[in-house]
């Protein structure tokens, strides 16, 4: 043996090359995150990793393959969650308002054979299902009111969709496990715009409804104050009219020609002789 | 700068076109070579610049440039390169020495582990899911056996969505549009999940979030958004985002959403704007009212206290006092005024009235100011 390697180095060199190769091309490693479908001449032959729902991470599947070098060729399919993001649609609702939505989907390939023969790739798939996704969303939304697409989750339409896409989706071996709606807006332009029109007026009202009520407020206060006074002078006064009507009337002369501040205001007063303040200039001087 | 005359010389050849490399004027060939010869062998000046600065003036002097020189100096060169490394055959042993050593570091390297406290390390052998290591120094097989990815699951990672240059509008329950911008922290709770189940989990996590707000805004009003509802807002998010992802098996955990920002949009900021104005006014009137009506109580009670003070000294003695007061106040009065008095009724007096600068102050009408008296004289 020793021999013939040594007699034909170059030779024995190339036949190790060539089994080594062989050997390194029958091994395969399969990693958690794929499935592996293995054709033996154009034959599907059996599949690695499948994805089992509820199986735990790291059971049997994933690890070493081994393949019939040249025979066999495995095609590698994503098992892990991958998503198909819509275009924006434009949905219409029964009360003929538009709305511009942006949705997508979550799916798992669950048959990756039947995924292999009708798409050939993960991303076929998504191609194929963007225009169905899109179609079922309009389908969907398109029978309710404006008020009702702004929380479509809750209306179980979502579940409609979702189940309607997960029904073409099989037909790839493909589930659907989710499909969300990630923005819903106005269109721009007219829509837009009186939506911004309805704010700015809804908020313009408010503002002077709420300076109307400022003004009624400060208006209540002022006259509860008013009454109030009247009462606490009422109680007062009323106790000897008669006496508040000279005093009052005292009180009115000081402020009258005196002021609160001391300081005389500049009258003239004619008074005649008869006046009572004079009398005793008149009756009693002389007495 | 002794190569550098030489290129000239070569440019000028060729813009003469009269042969790439071929001497031009009638110089020796010969002679320069030999004295490149001559140069070349010098075991002197090591580095190739010096041997041309050496050789420079006879260069020029005989102005020659050929293929010829230029080869033998490059061989030349090249076999005293060549002959300085050396044709020994490597020896054998080093060789197996040499593979030993590089299979040990290999070992070495991908057998060994040292996880940081903050990560994990997910181990696959061959692929599939083996274990996880935790924080300190862990060993595993080799590399193409097992291998392991450190994920990071302690730093708390953030994704900004919508920002505060650029509008990011959505609508609310009220079919109104509010400008929002919010971000997400979360970080990794299952390595292995969040390693194995999603495609883009980084993507599906800022999906999941946009998802989640426009669904928790579509439940809430305008002024609830803008207002004192960003907390309940924020729960919310918080516990949708999770519930979703929990369910995609994503293996995160959202640790806190965070509304940055919550403004009706730019369009309208204007007449939001009002509204708080409208607001501040309606509230600045209401305090004033209440002033006035805090003054007017104190006045009120005041003014009844002062006139109660009186009178019950007045019902000690009515008569005297009401005399008293009289008087008083009609010294108080008259003291500070023009007075006039008028004897003869029927005389009508001309008065400067002009000089009574407010008429309607002065008191004209003897009557009136006797219908005045009399009625407090009563």
């Amino acid at each position: 043996m020793t021999n013939v390697i040594l007699r034909r180095p170059l030779l024995s060199a190339i036949i190790a090359l060539v089994v080594l190769l062989t050997l390194l091309s029958s091994v395969r490693i399969v990693p958690e995150t794929s499935q592996a479908l293995i054709v033996r001449f154009g034959k599907p032959d059996r599949i690695l990793n499948r994805y089992q729902p509820g199986a735990p991470i790291g059971s049997e599947g994933a690890g070493l393959a081994f393949r019939v070098p040249f025979a066999d060729e495995i095609v590698w399919i994503d098992k892990r969650v991958r998503d198909v993001d819509m275009e924006r649609q434009m949905v219409l609702s029964t009360d003929q308002l538009r709305l511009e939505v942006d949705a997508f989907a979550r799916y798992r390939v669950v048959d990756p054979l039947r995924m292999y023969i009708r798409a050939r790739s993960e991303e076929n798939v998504s191609t194929a299902l963007r225009p169905i996704l899109g179609s079922e969303l309009r389908n969907e939304l398109g029978r309710r009111p404006f008020a009702d697409l702004l929380s479509p989750e809750r209306q179980g339409a979502m579940e409609n969709i979702r189940r309607g896409l997960d029904r073409v989706a099989r037909q790839y071996g493909v589930q659907i496990i989710d499909v969300r709606i990630k923005r819903a807006d106005l269109p721009d332009g007219s829509p837009l715009q009186s939506a911004y029109e309805r704010m700015k007026t809804a908020r313009e009202q408010e503002a002077r409804s709420i300076r109307a009520e400022g003004a009624r407020t400060a208006q209540v206060i002022r006259a509860e104050a008013d009454a109030l006074a009247a009462q606490t002078y009422a109680a007062s006064f009323g106790k000897d009219p008669a006496f508040y009507d000279f005093y009052r009337a005292m009180q009115a002369y000081q402020r009258t020609f005196v002021g609160d501040d001391g300081k005389a205001r500049p009258t003239n007063v004619i008074l005649s002789p008869q006046n009572q303040f004079l009398r005793e200039f008149t009756q009693g001087g002389g007495r | 700068m002794s190569i550098i005359p030489g290129w000239a010389r070569g440019r000028g050849l060729f813009a003469d076109s009269k042969g790439p490399w071929g001497p031009s004027s009638g110089g020796t060939p010969p002679g320069g070579g030999g004295s490149d010869g001559a140069d070349t062998p010098r075991p002197g000046p090591s580095s190739p610049w010096g041997s041309p600065g050496v050789k420079r003036p006879t260069g020029a002097a005989s102005n020659v440039t050929s293929l010829d020189d230029f080869i033998a100096r490059s061989r030349a060169r090249f076999g005293g390169g060549g002959s300085g490394v050396g044709q020994r055959p490597p020896s054998k042993a080093l060789i197996v020495w040499g593979l030993v050593a590089a299979i040990a570091l290999w070992l070495l390297l991908t057998s060994f582990h040292r996880i940081a406290p903050e990560e994990r390390g997910v181990v696959t052998q061959f692929g599939r899911y083996s274990r996880t290591l935790g924080p300190g120094i862990s060993f595993t097989l080799p590399s193409p056996l097992e291998r392991v990815q450190k994920v990071d699951v302690e730093n708390i990672r953030n994704i900004d969505l919508g920002s505060a240059t650029s509008e990011t509008l959505m609508l609310t329950g009220d079919q109104n549009i509010i400008d929002i911008a919010y971000s997400v922290r979360w970080n990794v709770r299952d390595p292995e999940l969040y390693l194995f189940e999603l495609q883009n989990p980084e993507e599906t996590i800022q999906q999941v979030a946009e998802s989640s707000m426009r669904a928790a805004l579509s439940g809430v009003t305008l002024d609830q958004a803008i207002g004192e509802g960003r907390g309940d807002i924020e729960t919310r998010v918080q516990d949708s985002m999770q519930r979703i992802l929990d369910f995609y098996k994503a293996g995160v955990v959202i640790q806190g959403v965070a509304i940055k920002q919550a403004d009706p949009p730019a369009a309208v900021n204007d007449a939001f704007k009002a509204v708080s104005a409208a607001q501040q006014a309606a509230q600045s009137d209401i305090n004033q009212a209440r002033a006035y009506a805090l003054q007017l109580r104190q006045l009120s009670q005041g003014e009844a206290t002062a006139f109660e003070k009186v009178y019950e000294q007045y019902r000690l003695a009515p008569e005297v006092t009401r005399r008293r007061m009289y008087y008083e106040t009609m010294e108080r009065v008259l003291q500070n005024v023009d007075k006039t008095i008028v004897e003869v009724p029927g005389v009508t007096p001309y008065l400067p009235l002009q000089q009574t600068r407010p008429p309607a102050a002065a008191l004209q009408e003897p009557g009136a100011g006797a219908a005045q008296q009399q009625g407090a004289g009563r």
